[in-house]
C-alpha cells in the first residue's frame, strides 16, 4: 500500500513537472481509464460526426463544395482511426471499444444528435462544431498522456481547416441573396446553444475534472474553455451580420469578455438520455455499417490468413 | 470538330463526376474505418477528374458556361456517362466489382489518352494516370479478397460480377463520335482497350476463383444520353439547390 502511494506522490511530481507519461511508464490504473474513456469517446465523436455532414456530401450546391466536404468528413473519419490507435496503446482493445459505442454503453459527443436540415448547417458545424472542438484540442495538445497529444496536434491543424472552411461556407451565405442569409441565420440559431453544450456542465458540475485537471489531462475548466470560444467567435457572427441567439449576451468591461444567457442545461441532458433528434438514427447508421461490414471484415481475414498458409507451405517446399 | 470534342470530353467528365457521387455515398457507411477512407479517396480522385474535364468542356462550349452549370443544370438525355456508373452501390461487393470493371477499362483508356493530340486532354491524363493506376490496382486487389475469400464473399463477388456484365460491353462500342476522336489523334482505340481488357478481367477473376461470365448482352445508350431509371434519382438529390436557387452562387 504504501509503496503504490509513493508511486502514485512520484507519478504526480513527475506530471506537475510537465513531463509526458507514456505507454510503458507506470501510471495510476484511474489514470488509465480515465483517459481509454475519454480517448474512446473521442474517437466515437469523430466517427458518429461524420454522418451529419455526410449527409450533404451528396448535394452540396457546387462541384467545389462537393470535394471539400467529402474531403472533410474523410479527414474526420482519419481523426477516429488516430484516437483508436491512441487508446490502443493503453491496452484497450478497438473492438471492444467500437462494441461498447453500438451497444450505446460508450457515449459520443452530444452534438452529432442534431440534424443538418439545411446547406448551412454544414457551414455552421465548420464555424462552431469544428471551433468549439479546437478550443477543447488546442488545449489537449498539451495534455500529459503523450501519445494523446500526439495525436491532438496532428487533428488540430486539419480542424484548424474545417473551421475555416465552415467559416467561409457561412460568409458566402450571409452575403449572398435573401434567402441564403436567413439559412444562415437560421443553422447559426439552431447551432449556437448545443455548440456552447459541447464543453460539458459548468464547473461546479463537473465531478470528474479536478481530477483530470490534477493529473493534467485537462488543463483548462469546461467554463472556461466555453468563455474563449464565445470571445473569440462574437466578433466572427458579427463580422458576418448575423445575430447570436442570446439576448443576455454582452461584453464586461471587468472581466475583458463576454457574459453570455442562461444554458438550458434540461435540453443537454435529454439529449444525452437519447432524446434528441437524431439519436437513433445515428446509433442506427453505425449499427447498419458495422453489420453490413462484417461479411467483408470477415472474408478479409479468411483472405489474409489464406495467403498466410499459401506463404508457409511455399516456404517449407523450398 | 468541336462538337465531337466537347462530347467526347463530357462523356469523360461525366464518367468521372457520376461515379464520385456514387462513391460518396459511402462515405461514413464502410464496412471499416480504413476502406470508408480508401473509397473516399477513389471519389475525392474521380471528382477532382470530374471538375477538370468539365472546365474544359466549359470552355469549348464558351459563353457563361461553368464546370458547376454543367453539372448541376444538365437534364438526364444531356448526361454522357456509362450506364455502368449510375447503378445503385447494392452492397459492398457490388461497388467493389463495378469500380474494378470500370477502373480496368479507365486505366487502358487514360493509358491511351496520354498520346492524346489535345493538349488539355493530355494534361488531364497525366495528371489523373497515377490515380486510376492506383485505384484498378487496389479494386483489383479486393476483387481477389472477395472471390477468394468465405463462401459468403465469393458469392457475393460471382453474383456482383454477374449483374454488372451486361453493362460492360458499352463502354467498348465505338459510335460515330468515338471514331471520329481516333482519327483525330484525340481519343482512345476502344477496339485495343476491349481486348486488353478482356485479358486483364479473365485473369483477376481467376486470381479470385471466379469464372468469366460469358453472355455478351450489352445495355447501351449512357454514352448518348440514354439512361436508366436510377439516374433521374442521382440528379434529382444533386442538383436540387442549384435548381432551386439557379441565380445564388455557393
Ligand atoms: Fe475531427
Ligand atoms: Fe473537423
Amino acid at each position: 500500500m504504501t509503496k503504490e502511494m509513493d508511486m502514485m506522490e512520484q507519478f504526480q511530481q513527475y506530471v506537475d513537472g510537465e513531463n509526458k507519461v507514456e505507454p510503458k511508464h507506470w501510471m495510476p490504473e484511474a489514470y488509465r481509464k480515465t483517459l481509454i474513456r475519454q480517448i474512446s469517446q473521442h474517437a466515437h465523436s469523430e466517427v458518429v460526426g461524420m454522418l451529419p455532414e455526410a449527409n450533404w456530401i451528396t448535394r452540396a450546391p457546387s462541384l467545389r463544395r462537393k470535394v471539400a466536404l467529402l474531403a472533410k468528413v474523410q479527414d474526420e473519419a482519419g481523426h477516429g482511426l488516430y484516437l483508436y490507435s491512441a487508446a490502443e496503446t493503453l491496452a484497450a482493445d478497438r473492438k471492444d471499444m467500437i462494441d461498447d459505442l453500438l451497444s450505446g454503453k460508450a457515449k459520443y459527443s452530444s452534438i452529432f444528435n442534431y440534424p443538418t436540415p439545411t446547406w448551412a448547417d454544414i457551414g455552421a458545424i465548420g464555424w462552431l462544431v469544428d471551433g468549439a472542438a479546437i478550443a477543447n484540442q488546442v488545449m489537449l495538445c498539451r495534455t500529459s498522456y503523450g501519445p494523446y497529444a500526439r495525436a491532438m496536434v496532428k487533428i488540430c491543424k486539419e480542424e484548424s481547416f474545417h473551421q475555416r472552411q465552415g467559416y467561409e461556407i457561412m460568409m458566402t451565405l450571409a452575403k449572398g441573396s435573401p434567402e441564403q442569409k436567413k439559412m444562415a441565420q437560421d443553422a447559426l440559431n439552431r447551432w449556437w446553444w448545443p455548440s456552447l453544450m459541447m464543453f460539458g456542465p459548468t464547473d461546479e458540475h463537473s465531478p470528474n475534472s479536478a481530477q483530470s485537471m490534477k493529473w493534467k489531462i485537462k488543463r483548462k475548466s469546461n467554463d472556461e474553455l466555453r468563455e474563449e470560444f464565445i470571445d473569440k467567435t462574437v466578433p466572427q457572427a458579427e463580422y458576418l451580420n448575423l445575430t447570436i441567439p442570446d439576448k443576455d449576451l454582452k461584453w464586461n468591461e471587468d472581466r475583458q469578455s463576454y457574459d453570455h444567457g442562461e444554458i438550458d442545461w434540461d435540453e443537454f441532458y435529454n439529449v444525452i438520455k437519447g432524446r434528441g433528434k437524431c439519436n437513433k438514427q445515428r446509433m442506427a447508421a453505425r449499427n447498419k455499417a458495422h453489420e453490413e461490414g462484417a461479411w467483408v471484415r470477415e472474408a478479409a481475414n479468411a483472405y489474409a490468413e489464406k495467403q498466410e498458409a499459401r506463404k508457409q507451405k511455399q516456404k517449407g517446399a523450398a | 470538330m468541336q462538337k465531337e470534342l466537347l462530347q467526347y470530353t463530357l462523356r469523360l467528365g461525366d464518367n468521372a463526376l457520376i461515379l464520385g457521387q456514387r462513391l460518396g455515398e459511402w462515405c461514413g457507411h464502410g464496412p471499416v474505418l480504413e476502406q470508408d477512407i480508401a473509397l473516399s479517396n477513389i471519389a475525392l480522385d474521380q471528382l477532382g477528374q470530374a471538375r477538370m474535364l468539365l472546365q474544359y468542356a466549359a470552355e469549348i462550349k464558351g459563353g457563361d458556361y461553368t464546370e458547376d452549370k454543367l453539372a448541376f443544370h444538365r437534364d438526364i438525355t444531356e448526361y454522357h456517362n456509362l450506364l455502368l456508373l449510375e447503378l445503385e452501390n447494392g452492397d459492398w461487393a457490388k461497388t467493389i466489382a463495378r469500380q474494378f470493371l470500370f477502373d480496368t477499362f479507365n486505366y487502358f483508356q487514360y493509358s491511351a489518352l496520354l498520346e492524346s493530340k489535345d493538349d488539355t486532354i493530355r494534361a488531364i491524363a497525366q495528371k489523373a494516370i497515377k490515380e486510376i493506376t492506383y485505384h484498378a490496382q487496389w479494386s483489383a486487389e479486393w476483387v481477389i479478397r472477395l472471390g477468394d475469400g468465405t463462401e459468403e464473399s465469393h458469392k457475393r463477388m460471382k453474383d456482383a460480377i454477374n449483374d454488372l456484365w451486361e453493362w460492360t460491353g458499352e463502354m467498348f462500342m465505338a459510335d460515330e463520335i468515338d471514331t471520329k476522336m481516333l482519327e483525330a489523334g484525340i481519343g482512345a482505340d476502344l477496339g485495343n482497350i476491349k481486348t486488353l481488357w478482356d485479358e486483364k478481367v479473365a485473369q483477376i477473376l481467376a486470381m479470385a476463383t471466379l469464372k468469366l461470365p460469358t453472355d455478351d448482352w450489352a445495355q447501351t445508350g449512357g454514352k448518348q444520353g440514354e439512361h436508366t431509371e436510377y439516374m433521374g434519382f442521382l440528379l434529382a438529390e444533386m442538383q436540387h439547390l442549384p435548381r432551386m436557387y439557379p441565380e445564388a452562387q455557393w
